[in-house]
């Protein structure tokens, strides 16, 4: 008991912390029907489902909740989103939930999607356009050089009909893009 | 004439090759003038906002940003380019304190978004501005007969887009437009898995297959579709899916611009259709 008490004001700041994003206020008014859950065509493998995902932030497992495999399993199609009776949208809530996870450095070591996106950042930020093969080569050294193996005759078939060229290509404002990225970041997170 | 500011999008100068390079060339026949919109930059896509949302948004308003200055709609033929500026865009305009955020960061380098862009896909623009019925009378080779099956994708339809959002028509509608037999099948607005495929290759394996079996229960003889990541997921990892589920697809995935290329008498070689990884040759052979 003495426990829970302790933990509350964690728990009021986590709903907050989401709320405060754009798109997480809706999910006070949850009304935990299942409609996302029922929705989604990659439920089947998260560790606790979109349904349970907003119910757990309601009920303040943070840390439970971020370093789970859930919200990186979305693949955003946003059925659930143009389903949900309450307009939430809980294709938005995932989103905000991965970049709490990221910025807490929670993410889970089960899913192979957060790098995937931190490749993927770190090419477009770079080159101001994203370098599909680099960002890929970069996923599977960061994760596992030997899934690579599997994939090699896919990247091949694109490489032989031409739709993985060599190089990146870059924007002129490369400067420019990154003194922008580095204000918003000196700015500190979106209200 | 009608003018457009036109964003690319990264994946045309790469993986969907076959879609930029045939954009220009149907908006051409068209009377459609796509500007590029100049030096612009990756839109963040999906995963930049699961990374960071205030840098994200300033990956796309920037773009907005610069597309304002040339007072155009701002047209992409990429359906995930289209949800993310689209929604960076609505985003700007309800949340007063995210567009001070952003309109700070861009201000130094001299831009700034004030809210005014519209932003279309392509295929809002082939569907609700040209129209199918300008587009059947432009059609120099019926493709009378070819049974394709449209694949919206999800991020075409929603959450903001122009059609219903899970039972579309429009491609349905433009498809017909070019005399072909429109399939009509139920996942057509369905998930392929999107980039997961490179992260979790299992879990989109699995809906590739669904859709590719749904597909072909419905007599569908190729598919057609306007995203860059249903095509490369439907046609580059079809033979992948073949290996796991010992299935035998061998149904090529087109770009719609490629399909209306066809019809509108476009020279085979100019389309593309050599880098498509399932040939879609055979089943073009009596319209080329």
């Amino acid at each position: 008991m003495a426990d829970a008490m302790v933990k509350a004001p964690v728990e009021a700041s986590f709903i907050d912390e989401v709320c405060s994003v754009p798109g997480g206020e809706a999910i006070r008014s949850c009304i935990q029907c299942g409609v996302c859950t029922g929705s989604c065509p990659t439920a089947s493998r998260w560790d606790y489902p979109p349904r349970q995902v907003i119910a757990m932030v309601r009920a303040g497992l943070r840390d439970e909740l971020l370093s789970s495999n859930s919200m990186w399993f979305c693949a955003s199609c946003y059925v659930c989103t143009v389903r949900c009776p309450r307009d939430i949208k809980p294709t938005d809530i995932m989103h905000v939930l991965e970049t709490i996870a990221i910025k807490d450095g929670l993410n889970t070591k089960r899913s192979r999607t957060p790098t995937m996106y931190k490749s993927f950042v770190d090419s477009a930020k770079g080159n101001g356009r994203v370098y599909e093969l680099g960002m890929m080569l970069k996923l599977f050294l960061r994760t596992n050089p030997f899934a690579a193996l599997k994939l090699a005759p896919m990247g091949l078939g694109l490489l032989l009909h031409r739709r993985l060229p060599l190089s990146p290509s870059r924007i002129k404002a490369r400067g420019e893009l990154k003194a922008i990225l580095d204000k918003a970041k000196a700015l500190g997170g979106a209200q | 004439m009608r003018y457009y500011t036109y964003f690319p999008g990264c994946s045309t100068e790469a993986t969907a090759s076959p879609l930029g390079l045939t954009v220009p060339l149907v908006a051409k026949e068209l009377d459609i003038e796509l500007i590029e919109l100049e030096d612009w930059n990756c839109c963040g896509s999906s995963p930049y906002g699961s990374v960071d949302k205030l840098e994200a948004t300033c990956m796309a308003a920037r773009n907005l940003a610069l597309a304002e200055k040339a007072g155009f709609d701002l047209v992409t033929p990429c359906s995930n380019c289209f949800v993310i500026l689209n929604s960076a865009n609505i985003h700007l305009k309800e949340l007063p304190r995210l567009r001070e955020q952003v309109n700070e960061a861009l201000a130094v380098a001299n831009l700034g978004y004030k809210g005014g862009v519209r932003v279309r896909h392509l295929a809002e623009v082939l569907y609700s501005d040209i129209t199918p019925e300008t587009i059947r009378a432009k059609v120099k080779k019926n493709l009378r007969g070819l049974k394709v099956a449209p694949y919206y994708g999800c991020q075409l339809v929603r959450p903001d887009g122009f059609d219903d959002p899970e039972s579309p028509h429009s491609l349905d509608e433009l498809v017909a437009s070019l005399g072909a037999d429109v399939v009509s099948w139920p996942l057509k607005a369905r998930c392929c898995g999107s980039s997961l495929v490179m992260s979790e290759p299992d879990v989109a394996l699995e809906l590739i297959n669904k859709l590719l079996q749904n597909a072909q229960e419905n007599g569908a003889q190729c598919l057609v579709t306007p995203c860059p990541l249903c095509q490369i997921n439907l046609d580059a990892f079809q033979s992948m899916v073949n290996s796991k589920f010992k299935t035998n697809y061998n149904l090529p995935v087109l770009f719609c611009t490629q399909l209306i290329g066809v019809a509108l008498g476009i020279k085979p070689d100019a389309l593309g259709l050599n880098r498509n990884i399932v040939s879609p040759r055979k089943v073009l052979a009596p319209y080329l």
